[in-house]
């Protein structure tokens, strides 16, 4: 059946990339505040399904052609790396560290590497959810 | 080296990420996963030595002081546990080359298998009782896959009970553990112990400790809650079926020994004397079972319910051959279950059926089988000198010490049950006439393939029995944590 999205379609074309920056804006503000990984990494599939919704799985594939197993891989070994790599400093496992950088135009920046761990996180949360989102509503 | 007590459940779940990426290159998988548990393997040997040496070891992880962070911890019993986990499942990954299918290799089965074996020994590992239900629930969901991998029908039906049936106990796991929290205000099992002790276990403590006998049960097959095993375990086919019945409900009893030995030890009149009840009553469950059916997994997998009963009779006494003799028992079930469950695996392939009345002769076309057979049931029964022996004896001794002269009649009488049980499956299997039963045609390249990891195991499990000698270090080690809280209680808050 043919319908008639034009406005959800147009709408959604300019909605997916607000949705997707306050997904990284959310990711990055959870260091300190409400958010992280995991939230980001579920607004980011929020959006992708709402792409789902407007168009149809195969544009979807197209526009984004990853395999989305493979992400949940790259994300669970960038995590697991970062906690490991406590190991090499003979340090308890997930032991982080972080220290005050002076960056050009940000100015003085904490960084952490508990920042990459929560990139795993959301790398994992998006290849999970969507594969399964994929997987169930690729059989209808 | 601080933080080698979790690089047996490390490894695996790097080896896991890493099959991720290799779906479709079957060759890849198998090779991968066998490296994998061979190195976790030699890190678990090692741990083994380093607790040997040097004592409990402990750490928080991220550097958190002990109370507050997680804190995982890796005594004897622990460390031995982690080693035979990692070797069954090494076996059974080998003998799964020729039992499996690609189809089911093709879709996540080696990675599934390797996350579940983080969950096992991280469950085996941590002191954090909330942090066993985060691992409990890696186990689960990865034995969710297993169970539902092949998409059978008796498959899809058997694994709703069985989700439905953990869902359930996973729920009341936290709710259980909520309760906890509420009364001593503290996550860490050392701590839990610790305070347990300070306000001296009053009734709601004992409520608690009945609470968490009920979901351990559900997941360590405890009589009544063992109703969902038999069926569901019966569904999938015999590699996923021998990881099952070899390692899921060890992990159920160990949660019950170590909270049984370290939290409620005030009252034990009262909680382990209905530990003991329902052990005993396990056994009887499982004894009828074990007689009542002509189907080989059946048989099989109504001796892991007799043997949980045991094994728990023997932790109940809380006297150190009870003890010793339960450590000794559940780590001698272990490799005694995976080797029957893939002979029995074997059997089934040869004759093309599980139902006894439609085998026979097997001993004329399949000799080694018939006598690794023998020697796997005669261990399971615990003929000296085989593994079972030393277990059951030191149960046995542990109950009369205590008193319980009732409950040691029923295992005594049980191994008699259990010797019954399997040697109907030799009598009916392998004795009478070849040729009144035609067996299809197999593969004799597969059939000794698929030998060599069962005999493996068997080997094993009679090493075990007859270098109990050797052992004994090990054991005593193993036991004195358990019956001396202060020694696990300091390793975990040692600054």
């Amino acid at each position: 059946m043919k319908t008639n999205d034009v406005i959800l379609q147009t709408t959604t074309k300019l909605v997916f990339f607000i949705i997707f920056l306050f997904s990284i804006h959310i990711f990055f503000a959870g260091h300190y505040t409400p958010g992280g990984g995991f939230v980001g990494g579920l607004l980011t599939t929020g959006a992708i399904v709402l792409l789902l919704l407007a168009f149809d799985l195969k544009t979807v594939q197209k526009a984004l052609p990853f395999n989305f197993t493979i992400v949940t891989g790259i994300g669970l070994l960038l995590a697991l790396g970062t906690a490991a790599g406590s190991i090499f400093f003979n340090v308890p496992f997930f032991t982080h560290a972080f220290d005050d950088f002076t960056l050009p135009l940000f100015g003085t920046t904490s960084l952490h590497t508990a920042m990459i761990f929560d990139a795993g996180v959301y790398l994992v949360v998006v290849g999970a959810a969507v594969t399964m989102i994929q997987t169930i509503g690729g059989d209808a | 080296m601080i933080n080698l007590l979790l690089f047996p459940i490390i490894l695996p779940f790097l080896f896991a990420i890493i099959l991720l990426f290799f779906k479709e290159n079957i060759r890849a998988q198998r090779l991968l996963t066998v490296i994998g548990l061979l190195i976790s393997l030699v890190a678990a040997l090692y741990l083994v030595a380093t607790v040997k040496a040097d004592g409990v070891q402990a750490i928080t992880l991220g550097s958190w002081p002990a109370p507050f962070g997680i804190s995982m911890v890796s005594d004897m019993l622990s460390a031995l546990l982690v080693t035979t986990t990692i070797l069954i499942t090494l076996f059974v990954v080998i003998y799964s080359f020729n039992a499996i299918g690609e189809e089911r290799e093709r879709h996540f089965y080696y990675p599934a298998i390797l996350f579940m074996i983080t969950g096992i020994n991280g469950a085996f590992t941590t002191g954090d009782i909330f942090n066993m239900f985060v691992f409990f629930e890696v186990l689960l969901i990865a034995s969710y896959l297993l169970i539902v991998l092949g998409g059978e029908k008796r498959q899809l039906r058997e694994s709703i009970k069985y989700i439905l049936v953990n869902v359930i106990s996973s729920a009341l796991f936290v709710i259980t553990v909520a309760y906890l929290y509420s009364v001593v205000g503290t996550l860490n099992m050392a701590d839990i112990s610790v305070k347990i002790a300070e306000i001296g276990q009053p009734g709601i403590i004992t409520v608690i400790a009945v609470l968490f006998l009920l979901v351990f049960g559900v997941k360590g097959s405890l009589f009544p809650l063992y109703f969902w095993l038999p069926g569901s375990y019966s569904a999938p086919p015999i590699p996923v079926l021998t990881l099952f019945g070899a390692l899921l409900t060890k992990v159920g009893i160990y949660a019950i020994i170590r909270t049984y030995t370290l939290f409620f030890v005030h009252d034990t009149g009262f909680t382990h004397g209905l530990l003991s009840a329902l052990a005993l009553l396990t056994i009887v469950a499982g004894c009828i079972g074990a007689l009542a059916y002509f189907d080989l997994k059946q048989i099989i997998i109504y001796n892991i319910v007799i043997a949980v009963g045991v094994i728990l009779f023997g932790a109940a006494q809380m006297n150190e051959a009870g003890i010793s003799g339960a450590v000794f028992y559940l780590i001698h079930d272990m490799l005694i279950k995976g080797a029957l469950f893939l002979l029995i695996g074997i059997i089934i392939y040869v004759t093309g059926t599980s139902n006894l009345r439609k085998m026979g002769g097997l001993m004329k076309t399949h000799a080694p089988l018939g006598w690794m057979y023998l020697i796997a049931a005669f261990g399971l029964a615990g003929i000296p000198p085989l593994s079972g022996f030393v277990g059951k004896l030191l149960i046995v001794k542990g109950a009369f010490e205590a008193g319980d002269v009732f409950g040691s009649i029923i295992i005594l009488a049980s191994s008699l049950v259990v010797l019954l049980s399997v040697i109907r499956i030799f009598v009916y299997a392998f004795w009478g006439d070849p040729t009144i039963v035609e067996l299809p045609k197999t593969n004799r390249r597969t059939f000794r393939k698929m030998m060599m990891p069962a005999v493996a195991l068997v080997i094993l499990s009679v090493l075990f029995g007859v270098g109990t000698e050797w052992l004994v270090p090990y054991m005593t080690d193993a036991t004195d944590v358990l019956l001396q809280p202060s020694i696990y209680i300091d390793a975990v808050l040692k600054e």
